[in-house]
């Protein structure tokens, strides 16, 4: 047990490593999904519910975003889906620094023991997951268990991108060019760039934010020189490229997903990766202004960053061409990932669309810090690559742990969660058109949105109804089930042709051979 | 900015833009702007939504698998067809993009260019309260009374944290924060109570944030203005002879 146990927590096999970032994000997701519960709860109806301490509810608040997008989904795409995954798919026995990589999922962890400390201290952190100041050096909770959480985690992200960038760089197999890659490597290609130019910035301003709170310097005090917009240009200057970290490696295991369950090419394969990814690349650095139309910055700045915003939407609207394009002509089974990659177009449609609104400065002076937010980034980024990472889980299953998943129980928890999310989004869009304010512990001068609240708490027990459907499934399956053929979906990429399931250490039995004619896609060939 | 904009309307395919959103007497009206902009954005994003949608629909439908060895058989563009997918998307995008864009500067136009003649209210905002502060001295806390039919200014500046000054029936916020004055206006038309609410997280009482906007008649308003402001100057005296 001890030896099984040190083979792990000492492992530098990156499929391993993927695994150990699986459990710690899931692990997060989970408890950040408790306190989203408490807090729905406590909404229900006007006045107090579960407690009549604000401060209580503020924690809850500032947990459930800091974890879910720092421990949640930033470690499950670019730490679980890039490490199982890109060795795989590009041939490699493995990640270029092995030891590096164990170094990253051990930050990764004491990132998550760090945020789990909220619970346990007597004055936990509740400045959001924005820790803007004045507020966050003002106020008695421990800003600096936020500071030191967020450089944690950033220094693993750091290094995971050298790390990935070597591997994909030099250790592709033969045969292998730029233009044969898995859209997901890709993806996590410029994930990664985005990381090493934009988390260096976001460790200078909470850096910046523990010296004001705790060594008395005053970067971002007006009395004292300083000045409150610094730290908000800072944070956003990574925070929005930050969305396209979590963006593009959702859009880029949806690919996978769909082309081989649709058993079909990517559709405009160069449209995707330089059209796509590199026109996200070049506009995630100007556009982060969006976040501060309503916090008095120059009218020439709010209104350029008007336009670059909106200009967003050619290379993002190019990857829903290339995903939807995918399906045509193709021959489409619908197993449970499928479900959730169709999942992902639908939520990414509708939170992509009620982007536009957000991105017209003038629309966005009523909607900027109303439940509107909240309810378009939700569909847009949470709960879109939240079903990404379900539907990952779901597709790499058989090839994780060597045994099939039960096939209608995991339908059955697609089908709640779908619902149970729409359930809660859509009233809380409704909501913030009534102008209800986000951040709210409570709503006594908006009572005409409490039924809306009554609905999103009602939809929030069904996403949790689908969700312990869901863990219950995959529980049953990696103990109990069928034992999973090497390419149970009749994939052609390589981690499904070249490895049997579950791969052993150094991944591929035999060296992958490419012919001139491989493609991860080169379906259709035989008719 | 609004010239170069003007001249760009007919090429952009703008309807009649300054002079179709002004209000009475001449000064427009940004909520009155807003709800008419909000409308055709909601057409605008339910017609492309519904679009893609039905399009994936009916792929999902009509290319399901029908034999478990059946695979997709995916045309093979040619480089023409490769660049026009791309390029012809982007540019159908783009002039979506730049159509938007001039609407929502015209409209953001109107919401920072305050009329002459405006009522100019100082606002403080400290955890957790509004204070105003009229032209003559007059001081209220968390209610803005002002006169029906006359845009109101408020300079905003806060005390301690970021606050943001909303007011959802007028559209409209505005962050006030230390170091920085910042401005919004509105235009109240009709006698009646607004809600006003926090919209910066400010701490423990950020949700109890409330005030209110109280449009006066303008007699009434006029009566009450003169009363508060002599209170304050019996105030300020008491003051000096403490």
């Amino acid at each position: 047990m001890g030896a099984a146990l040190r083979s792990w927590l000492f492992t530098t096999d990156h499929k391993r490593v993927g695994i150990l970032y699986l459990i710690g994000s899931l692990a997060a997701f989970a408890i950040a999904g408790i306190m989203a519960m408490l807090m729905r709860i406590e909404l229900t109806a006007i006045g107090p519910d579960l407690t009549d301490n604000p401060q209580q509810y503020n924690v809850w608040l500032y947990f459930h975003g800091a974890a879910m997008i720092l421990g949640f989904q930033i470690p499950a795409l670019t730490g679980f889906l890039a490490n199982y995954c890109v060795p795989l798919m590009i041939g490699a026995r493995d990640v270029a620094f092995p030891r590096l990589n164990a170094l990253s999922v051990w930050l990764f962890w004491a990132g998550i023991l760090l945020a789990l400390a909220t619970f346990v201290i007597p004055d936990p952190p509740d400045v959001m997951w924005t820790g803007y100041p004045p507020y966050a050096t003002r106020t008695w909770g421990n800003t600096a268990f936020y500071s030191f959480t967020v450089l944690l985690l950033g220094f693993s992200s750091i290094l995971g991108g050298v790390n990935f960038l070597t591997t994909v760089f030099y250790m592709r197999a033969p045969g292998m060019g730029w233009n044969k890659l898995n859209i997901f490597v890709w993806s996590i290609v410029v994930a990664f760039i985005i990381q090493l130019i934009f988390v260096p910035v976001l460790g200078t301003a909470v850096t910046m934010l523990l010296f004001d709170k705790y060594l008395g310097t005053t970067f971002f005090d007006p009395a004292n020189g300083g000045d409150v917009l610094i730290y908000q240009n800072l944070f956003w200057f990574y925070s929005h490229p930050a969305v396209y970290v979590i963006l593009l490696p959702f859009l880029g295991i949806t690919y996978e997903i769909v082309a081989t369950f649709a058993r079909n090419r990517v559709f405009n394969y160069k449209m995707v990766v330089y059209g796509g990814f590199g026109g996200v690349l070049l506009l995630a650095g100007e556009v982060w202004v969006h976040h501060l139309y309503t916090a008095g910055l120059p009218d020439w700045l709010r209104v350029g960053q008007m336009v670059t915003t909106l200009l967003i939407s050619v290379p993002v609207g190019l990857l829903m061409i290339g995903l939807v394009g995918t399906l045509y002509r193709g021959s489409i089974e619908y197993r449970t990932p499928m479900l959730y990659a169709l999942g992902v177009i639908f939520f990414f449609l509708i939170g992509g669309l009620t982007g536009i609104p957000n991105a017209i400065a003038s629309l966005d002076l009523h909607l900027q810090d109303t439940y509107f937010i909240p309810g378009h980034f939700h569909y847009v980024m949470a709960v879109a690559g939240t079903f990404a990472i379900f539907g990952a889980v779901y597709y790499l299953f058989p090839k994780m742990t060597g045994r099939m998943y039960h096939e209608s129980t995991g339908k059955l928890g697609f089908w709640l969660t779908f619902i149970g999310m729409n359930l809660v989004f859509m009233p809380m869009m409704m909501a913030g058109i009534e102008g209800m304010p986000r951040r709210y512990y409570d709503y006594a001068q908006f009572p005409q949105v409490e039924g809306l609240q009554q609905l999103m708490t009602f939809g929030a027990f069904v996403i949790l109804a689908g969700s312990l459907v869901t863990l219950w499934n995959w529980v049953q399956g990696a103990l109990r089930g069928a034992p999973a053929p090497a390419n149970p979906w009749g994939s052609r990429s390589l981690e499904w042709t070249a490895a049997p399931s579950p791969p052993p250490p150094g991944n591929f039995p035999q060296p992958p051979r490419l012919g001139p004619e491989w493609s991860p896609y080169a379906y259709g060939e035989r008719a | 900015m609004h010239e170069s904009l003007r001249r760009l309307a007919p090429v952009l395919l703008l309807p009649a833009p300054a002079a179709a959103l002004a209000g009475g007497e001449g000064i427009p009206d940004p909520a009155a702007g807003w709800d008419r902009l909000w409308d055709e954005m909601l057409v605008d994003i339910t017609l492309i939504g519904v679009v893609f949608a039905a399009v994936t629909a009916w792929f999902m439908w009509r290319f399901r698998r029908r034999h478990p060895d059946e695979e997709g058989c995916p045309p093979r563009l040619g480089t023409g067809a490769a660049v026009g997918w791309a390029v012809v998307p982007a540019f159908v995008f783009m002039a979506d993009d730049f159509f938007l864009a001039a609407k929502g500067w015209e409209l953001w136009q109107q919401y920072r260019t305050v009329p002459e003649g405006a009522l100019e209210v100082r606002l403080d905002s400290a955890m957790w309260s509004w204070t105003y502060t009229y032209p003559n001295g007059a001081v209220t806390v968390n209610e803005l009374r002002v006169p029906a039919g006359r845009p109101v200014l408020l300079r905003m500046t806060s005390r301690d944290v970021v606050h943001s000054h909303f007011i959802p029936d007028f559209r409209v916020k505005e962050d006030s924060m230390p170091g920085r004055i910042t401005y919004l206006w509105f235009y109240p038309k009709r006698p009646g109570e607004h809600v006003v609410a926090c919209a910066e997280y400010c701490g423990l009482l950020h949700s109890r944030m409330a005030g209110k906007v109280i449009v006066m008649e303008p007699e009434a308003f006029a009566a009450w203005y003169r009363a508060a402001g002599r209170r304050a100057d019996a105030a300020a005296r008491d003051e000096g002879e403490v």
